[in-house]
């Protein structure tokens, strides 16, 4: 009995047990309809074990898509709580444990998987390349991203969720403050999906370093590209971080070393140093694919090229390495005196710089330019106004002497929201609508998507707007209720109003999916945008194979030279292609892996030994597997290109 | 700018009414150090609203001037690769406004780390801010009294907190008097304040510490020194003496009301003062004293 009671919820609720139920009957209805249909062979032939970067990419696109809505669910429970005071809809163990599943889905689960998706689709595209680099460790990074968002979502039913934020400073977060297994959750699949990232980073870079077509040089790749090289330098640098920080966390609270404890000279600030060494480049991990995303969008939709693409280049660079300097600023008030906090204070600022520069650089596009206000645009548009708040708060939290009021109240969380939503969500949204016709052979609805922006974005400002001022009132952050007394009821009750329109938007942009797949058109051709880099000199929907021609490339607006001036950039004879095959090793692996997490979250050390062995082993036999992949012939080649060559011809 | 300031005082006084007919707290400061802290964030507001203002009004100007629906059919866009005069201009502005705020943020930084303007050669209240799971408990070693969950403060003083915690991290904060900072289990952290107007204040614990963490605030009262003394007469006169037991069970997690007591924890269990962790001072003395304290501070209870 007391085995089993380790797995029971802790604090249960309706709620929760009514999650159970759904989750359950989720899972066996998957199980049925799978077997009814036949299809458990396509899904394994086709998805579970594709090495195939578009697949990969699609695969990040529906698990981020589920965790935004696992992610916003949580933000709509807590908004509701705090719309009115002293209200009993959460109590305080849940709202704990909903802003903290928020925090972590939200920026691990959602936002990482996001960027990824898009990076996985559309850089190899946009360098010309057949697949990444290293097609089937780009499969295992995604299992471990999967496996651990897994892992951490069952928390919610077997165990308990963690509680102590999505920063988890210790001591809270230590055995003596979060008895629940949560933390142990917290720290595990954190780990795993982490790990997948990390390989994604190391992936990525040797992708665009090696895989580029013939003569892109590196001031000749798209923005995007550009973007997603630097990121994926600082998830290189920043991860490893990230990796000890969670081992250490773990040992304290598997094994009861004291390394971030009270007693026993634990240091609990050692906890918050390397959390936010990581959590800030973390930050611009997120944001700078975002900056690529926009410029490929802003420039396609004003018929122009980016404007101050050097100064682009430049300014990602320099925020990047930046953004390793200044993570003191998220404990300005730990008392380490007025020098340091002063110094930190600057490098802070300073970001302002290059950021500053890029929205000028975008808008200075737009100059001159003939713009289409499709939806993609819209939310590039709407961007640049609502993360120029977000920013300029940034800067006013960057001043030491004020982030000691600013510090742990609702303006924080009302500028972060101001960058990341902006930032992240628009981006997404943004990319998602403009690549969507190339992943899936058809447009979303215009007229739908922009109601949904519409929602979205007034929504937005509504939730957020408020709490800036709630913040300077006094209002702290992660406070489940406050009293009448404190005259926060009003304005709270806006955002919560506010945060309704932004759930009407979202839940618009998925009767959007539904509603295009029913009604829109399949004849789009394969650039319906009239875009300018190589994604979309490619097919529609995309070959395995990408290219049947590698293309060659003098400049960073390809497909514009092709299309305006007739540069050819498909030449010599078409020839047999190298793929890798399929692999069912990284999906295996990574189920092993969440068994691993599960067993060490419950400390069950047999199971934790024997997965372990079983992940070396997988890793032993895939060092003497011999599989040198396939050939494509020019026959099948040539059939599937049949009728795309001819307008491909044409062009030349 | 003038007009400016005036502008965004009565967007700021607009909205405030409507929040609640009261200033915004962190705007509305009762002593020197908030006095600091609310100046930079009226020059921070000011600065940025120059910012703003210019984003929103050139990208209003691009939108519409250069709109599709607006154009003739066969207008192609120019290819402009960039020009230095313009880049200058967009590195250089960000420049001079990053480096005067720095000038603001340090000087108003050193500022508010010392002692209050005005207060140097007066010798501060010193009082220990010390905090439980979910409490606050204030101790008075001059004056050899210990509250909880309350603070009474003569005004017109310079007030020295020394913060320190027995559980998570949390943060002291009164936002009508100043900045908060954190209190830690290992080490000492020093705020000082000073309260110029009597009245009741709002304090807290601003920094998450578990389930009890939104109730974890405590009173504030300042109040002419006359008086501040007489209470001090009363208490020591009244109150019954903290021991060491009972402290223990004020330790215990959970919430209290307002308490008060003649003498204070302090002698019984000394707070984890003379060294910082992060540095490698930890010599032997250290290393007893942590012993000692792990002996008082068992959490194995809950
Ligand atoms: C979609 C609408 C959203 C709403 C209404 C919302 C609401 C909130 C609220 C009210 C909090 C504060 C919790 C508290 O302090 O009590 C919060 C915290 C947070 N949110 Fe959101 N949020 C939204 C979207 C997002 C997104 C898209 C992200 C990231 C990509 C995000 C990341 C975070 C993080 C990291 C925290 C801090 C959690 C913590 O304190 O541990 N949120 N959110
Ligand atoms: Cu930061
Ligand atoms: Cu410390």
């Amino acid at each position: 009995m007391d085995y089993f009671d380790r797995f029971a919820i802790p604090h249960p609720s309706p709620a929760i047990y009514a999650s159970m139920v759904a989750i359950g009957l989720t899972m066996i209805a998957i199980v049925i309809g799978l077997t009814y249909f036949k299809k458990w062979g396509y899904l394994w032939d086709e998805w579970l074990t594709t090495v195939d970067h578009k697949r990969i990419g699609i695969m990040y696109l529906i698990s981020a898509l589920l965790m935004l809505f696992r992610g916003g669910v949580d933000a709509l429970m807590m908004r509701a709580q705090t719309a009115v005071p002293d209200n009993t809809l959460l109590d305080a163990q849940h709202y704990n444990e909903v802003f903290t599943t928020h925090g972590v889905v939200m920026i691990i689960f959602m936002a990482m998987p996001f960027i990824y998706a898009l990076m996985n689709f559309v850089v190899p595209l946009q360098i010309g390349a057949r697949d990444v680099a290293f097609p089937r460790l780009n499969a295992l990074s995604f299992w471990l991203f999967f496996m651990g968002a897994m892992l951490f979502n069952i928390s919610f039913v077997i165990g308990g969720s963690p509680d102590a934020g999505w920063t988890s400073y210790f001591p809270l977060a230590g055995n003596d403050f979060s008895q629940s297994v949560g933390t142990n959750y917290y720290m595990l699949s954190i780990q795993i999906a982490g790990i997948g990232t990390l390989i994604s980073g190391i992936n990525f870079i040797v992708t665009i370093f090696k895989m580029r077509a013939p003569n892109m040089k590196l001031m000749k790749m798209p923005m995007f590209t550009w973007t997603a090289l630097i990121t994926n330098a600082i998830v290189v640098f920043a991860f490893p971080v990230l990796t000890i920080a969670l081992l250490l966390g773990t040992m304290d609270r598997l094994f009861g070393t004291h390394i971030f404890s009270m007693t026993n000279g634990g240091m609990d600030m050692l906890w918050a140093n390397l959390f936010w060494v990581w959590g800030h480049p973390e930050v611009y991990i997120l944001i700078l694919p975002a900056f690529g995303i926009y410029s490929e969008v802003i420039s396609t939709f004003s018929r122009r090229n980016l404007y101050g693409y050097t100064s682009m280049v430049a300014s990602i660079v320099i925020i990047s390495f930046f953004s390793f300097l200044v993570w003191m600023h998220h404990f300005f008030t730990m008392g380490q005196g007025p020098l340091s906090n002063s110094i930190f204070s600057i490098t802070t600022m300073a970001i302002a710089i290059p950021t500053g520069i890029k929205i000028f650089n975008w808008l200075l596009t737009m100059r001159k330019g003939k713009i289409r206000f499709t939806v993609p645009m819209l939310y590039s548009v709407g961007f640049i106004p609502i993360f120029t708040i977000g920013g300029v708060t940034g800067v006013m939290l960057g001043m030491a002497s004020a982030d000691y009021q600013y510090h742990n109240t609702m303006f924080l969380v009302a500028h972060f929201h101001y960058t990341i939503i902006p930032g992240v969500v628009f981006a997404m949204l943004a990319g998602l609508t403009y690549w969507w016709p190339k992943m899936f052979g058809f447009m979303l609805n215009e007229r739908i998507g922009k109601w949904a922006f519409w929602f979205v974005a007034i929504g937005f400002n509504v939730t957020f707007f408020p709490m800036f001022f709630t913040g300077l009132d006094g209002q702290a952050r992660r406070m489940y209720t406050y009293s009448e007394a404190t005259g926060f009821g009003p304005l709270n009750m806006l955002s919560f109003v506010g945060a309704i329109g932004l759930a009407i938007g979202f839940a618009l942009i998925v009767y959007n999916v539904y509603y295009s797949v029913r009604h829109s058109s399949r004849d789009i051709g394969s650039d319906p945008w009239d875009a300018r880099t190589l994604e979309w000199a490619t097919q529609t929907p995309v070959q395995s194979y990408n290219f049947a021609r590698t293309p060659q490339v003098d400049s960073i607006e390809a497909l514009w030279d092709l299309k305006r001036k007739g540069k050819p950039i498909f030449k010599g004879d078409i020839e047999k292609i190298h793929m890798p095959n399929n692999s069912g090793m990284p999906f295996i692996m990574s189920c092993i892996f969440f068994v691993w997490g599960f067993s060490l979250v419950f400390s069950m050390w047999i199971p934790a030994i024997i997965t372990t062995i079983a992940i070396f082993a997988c890793m032993a036999y895939r060092s003497f597997e011999k599989d040198d992949g396939h050939y494509i012939s020019v026959e099948d080649i040539k059939a599937t290109e049949k009728d795309w060559e001819v307008l491909a011809d044409e062009n030349r | 700018m003038i007009k400016k300031w005036s502008f965004l005082s009565l967007v700021f006084a607009l909205l405030s009414v409507l929040a609640g007919c009261e200033p915004l707290m962190v705007l509305d400061p009762k002593g020197p150090q908030a006095e600091t802290t609310a100046n930079v964030i009226w020059i921070s507001i000011a600065t940025m609203a120059i910012v703003v203002f210019a984003v929103f009004g050139l990208m209003a100007y691009v939108v519409f001037k250069y709109r599709a629906s607006k154009q003739s059919e066969d207008y192609e866009p120019p290819h402009i690769e960039g020009n230095p005069i313009v880049e200058t201009i967009i590195v250089a502005i960000p420049v001079i406004i990053i480096i005067f705020l720095s000038i603001v943020t340090v000087k108003s930084t050193y500022e508010v780390e010392a002692t209050p303007k005005g207060y140097e050669d007066q010798k501060p209240l010193v009082v220990y801010a010390s905090s439980s799971d979910w409490k606050w408990h204030f101790s008075y070693p001059e004056e050899d009294i210990e509250t909880v969950n309350y603070l009474y403060i003569p005004t017109d003083r310079a007030l020295e907190f020394r913060l320190y915690s027995y559980g998570p991290i949390t943060s002291f904060w009164i936002p009508q008097l100043g900045g908060q900072k954190y209190a830690m289990s290992d080490m000492i952290t020093t705020l000082h304040l000073a309260a110029e107007v009597p009245g009741e204040y709002m304090g807290r614990n601003a920094n998450f510490s578990g389930k009890g963490f939104a109730e974890n605030i405590f009173h504030v009262e300042a109040m002419p020194p006359e008086e501040f003394d007489k209470w001090v007469e009363d208490v020591k006169a009244n109150a019954e003496p903290l021991t060491e037991e009972k402290f223990e069970e004020l330790l215990e997690p959970g919430h209290l009301g307002q308490l008060t007591f003649s003498g204070t924890h302090l002698g019984f269990l000394p707070p984890p003062e003379g060294h910082h962790h992060g540095s490698n001072e930890h010599d032997s003395e250290h290393d007893s004293e942590h012993a000692h304290k792990d002996e008082d501070t068992n959490h194995s209870g809950h």
